[in-house]
C-alpha cells in the first residue's frame, strides 16, 4: 500500500469576500521532505499553511494532511504536526518549563518530563527552563517556540519565519538543528520565509507563490539554473517584479 | 471487540480530560506568577460588598422599618458578584489567549473547542472563588450578613446565575473571535445590560407592567426575585418573633 503524502493540496481557492487569496493551487510533498513556500507579501502563503493547518475553511478544493481532510478530519492528525510562527507566542509569564508542560499535555505527550529535559539538552535551554519566558532574549525565545513546536516530536512541520529576529550565529544553529530534526525523524517540513539564505540552505524544493498562485515549483539548483541566476533571492525578485508570462519566459 | 471498544472511549475520555487539565494548569500557573491579577479578582467584591454595606448601616440607622430592606443590597451585591465575576472570569480567561498572541497556539494544537470551553468554565469558578468566597465571609464578619443562610437555596441560586454567566461569556468571547480586539470592551459592559432587566436590587414589580414578562425570560431574576422574597420571608419572622423590637421598629 502506497504511502500517504504528509501533505496534498489538490485546487486549493479561498476568496474572502471577492478576494482571492489563493487561486487554484496544488501540490504534494513527500515524507521526510523540505519544502519551502516563497512568495512576496499578499501571495497567499499564510492563507495556504492556514489551510493546511486547518484554521481555515477552503472556498473550494481539497487539502489533506496525512491523509486527513482538513478542517473536517483535523482532529485526526493535529497530535501528529505542529507549528512556529513569529506572530504566534507562547504565554509570556509562564516559565519555559511550565509552557513545555502545557503544551506538552495538550499533545498528549508521554513521559513529558524527560521529553521536556531532552528539549532543554537539544536547544540548549536546560539552565532557561525555569525562568519566566518574558525575561528571555529573542533568540532564546525563538529556540522556547521551537521547543514547543517539537515537544510532540511532530510528524508534519509548519514554520512561518522561523529564525525571523535572530542573530546570524543564533539562525544558523536553529537551521541545524531543523535539518537535524527531519533527517533523523523522517519528518516533513513546510517552511514560509523570506530569508533566501535559508531556503536555499534547508529545502530541497521551493514553491512560488504570486497572487495566490503557484509561479514556480522546482529545487534551488534548478530554479537557479533556468533563471541563470547565482541566487534564490534574484530569482525571487525575478519573478515577483515580472507578470507571470514573463517569469515562466524567463524561467525557460 | 466491545472491550476493545470500551478501552478506546476510555482513553478517548482520558486524553480529553488531560488537554482541559491542561488548559486549567495554563491559568493557574498564570495566576500563581501574579499578584495583581490575584489581588484583582478580590479587590472590587470587597468594595463593592463594603459600600453597599455601609450604605445598608446607614439606611438602617436613619430610616423606619421598611428601610431595613436594605440589607436585601447586600445580598444582592454578593449574589450579583457570582453572576459578573462568573462572567468575567470565563471571558477574561479567553482575553489572556489573545493578550498573550496564544490563541494560534491553541487553536492549532489537538484541543477541542468543547474542551476549551469546559476549562474556561472551571477556571471562571475557580477566579470566582479566590475572589468571592472571602468577601462572603468578611460580610459576615462586618456587616453579620450570611450569604450561607440561604441554605440549599444558594446552591440552587450559584447554578442558575452561573449558567447565565457562561451563556454570556461563551457568547461575548465568540464575538471576540470573530470581531477581534476592538469587541473587548463588551467583555466588562455587557452583563450591565442584564442588570436593569434582572431586578438585582429592586422587585420586578417596580418595572413598567410591558417590561415584566422581558424581566421574567431571564433565569438571573429569579435569584434577584428569590433573594428580595427571602429577605422579606426572614423579616416577617423577625416580627413574629419580636427580635425586630431590640433592633428599633
Amino acid at each position: 500500500m502506497p504511502q500517504l503524502p504528509p501533505i496534498a493540496v489538490n485546487r486549493l481557492v479561498k476568496i474572502y469576500q471577492t478576494v482571492p487569496a489563493v487561486d487554484g493551487i496544488s501540490f504534494t510533498l513527500a515524507p521526510g521532505s523540505i519544502t519551502a513556500l516563497l512568495g512576496g507579501n499578499g501571495a497567499g502563503k499564510t492563507t495556504t499553511i492556514a489551510s493546511i493547518m486547518g484554521l481555515i475553511t477552503p472556498t473550494s478544493g481539497r487539502v489533506t494532511v496525512l491523509g486527513a481532510e482538513m478542517p473536517r478530519q483535523r482532529y485526526h492528525v493535529l497530535h501528529r504536526m505542529n507549528f512556529e510562527s513569529p506572530y504566534v507566542e507562547v504565554p509570556m509569564r509562564l516559565t519555559v518549563r511550565q509552557n513545555l508542560t502545557v503544551f506538552g499535555k495538550l499533545y498528549g505527550v508521554e513521559g513529558l518530563r524527560e521529553r521536556i529535559a531532552e528539549l532543554g539538552h537539544e536547544l540548549n535551554l536546560t539552565d532557561l527552563l525555569d525562568r519566566p519566558t518574558n525575561n528571555l532574549s529573542a533568540g532564546q525565545k525563538t529556540r522556547v517556540s521551537l521547543a514547543k513546536a517539537l515537544v510532540n516530536n511532530p510528524d508534519v512541520l509548519l514554520l512561518d519565519e522561523p529564525t525571523a529576529s535572530l542573530d546570524p550565529d543564533t539562525a544558523d544553529w536553529v537551521r541545524g538543528h531543523l535539518e537535524r530534526y527531519c533527517r533523523e525523524h523522517h519528518a516533513t517540513l513546510l517552511l514560509a520565509s523570506h530569508n533566501m539564505t535559508e531556503v536555499e540552505r534547508l529545502c530541497e524544493r521551493v514553491i512560488i507563490l504570486k497572487r495566490g498562485r503557484i509561479e514556480d515549483d522546482d529545487t534551488p539548483a534548478n530554479l537557479l539554473r533556468r533563471y541563470g541566476r547565482r541566487t534564490l533571492e534574484e530569482v525571487f525578485l525575478d519573478v515577483v517584479r515580472s507578470n507571470g508570462g514573463e517569469s515562466r519566459e524567463a524561467a525557460q | 471487540m466491545t472491550l476493545q471498544h470500551s478501552l478506546q472511549q476510555k482513553s478517548v475520555v482520558a486524553a480529553s480530560a488531560q488537554r482541559i487539565s491542561a488548559m486549567m494548569l495554563r491559568h493557574w500557573y498564570l495566576l500563581r506568577s501574579s499578584w495583581p491579577r490575584l489581588l484583582d479578582l478580590i479587590y472590587w467584591p470587597t468594595v463593592q460588598m463594603v459600600t453597599w454595606g455601609f450604605l445598608q448601616y446607614y439606611i438602617a440607622s436613619n430610616a423606619g422599618f421598611f428601610a431595613r430592606a436594605g440589607g436585601t443590597f447586600i445580598g444582592a451585591v454578593l449574589l450579583w458578584d457570582i453572576l459578573f465575576r462568573g462572567q468575567l472570569g470565563f471571558s477574561i480567561s479567553f482575553l489572556e489567549e489573545m493578550y498573550s498572541r496564544n490563541l494560534g497556539n491553541i487553536m492549532m494544537s489537538p484541543l477541542r473547542p468543547f474542551e476549551f470551553i469546559i476549562s474556561l468554565m472551571v477556571i471562571s469558578v475557580v477566579r470566582l472563588s479566590i475572589g468571592a468566597v472571602p468577601v462572603t465571609f468578611l460580610a459576615i464578619a462586618f456587616f453579620g450578613f450570611n450569604l450561607y443562610g440561604f441554605g440549599l437555596a444558594l446552591v440552587a441560586f450559584f447554578f442558575n446565575l452561573m449558567l447565565t454567566s457562561w451563556a454570556i461569556g461563551i457568547f461575548v468571547s465568540g464575538l471576540i473571535l470573530r470581531n477581534g480586539m476592538g469587541a473587548e470592551n463588551l467583555a466588562w459592559s455587557v452583563m450591565f445590560l442584564l442588570m436593569p432587566l434582572a431586578c438585582v436590587y429592586y422587585p420586578v414589580a417596580t418595572l413598567p407592567d410591558w417590561l415584566q414578562p422581558v424581566a421574567w425570560l431571564l433565569p438571573p431574576t429569579y435569584v434577584f426575585a428569590a433573594g428580595v422574597f427571602g429577605f422579606l420571608q426572614l423579616l416577617q419572622s423577625a416580627r413574629r418573633r419580636g427580635s425586630l423590637m431590640q433592633s428599633g421598629e
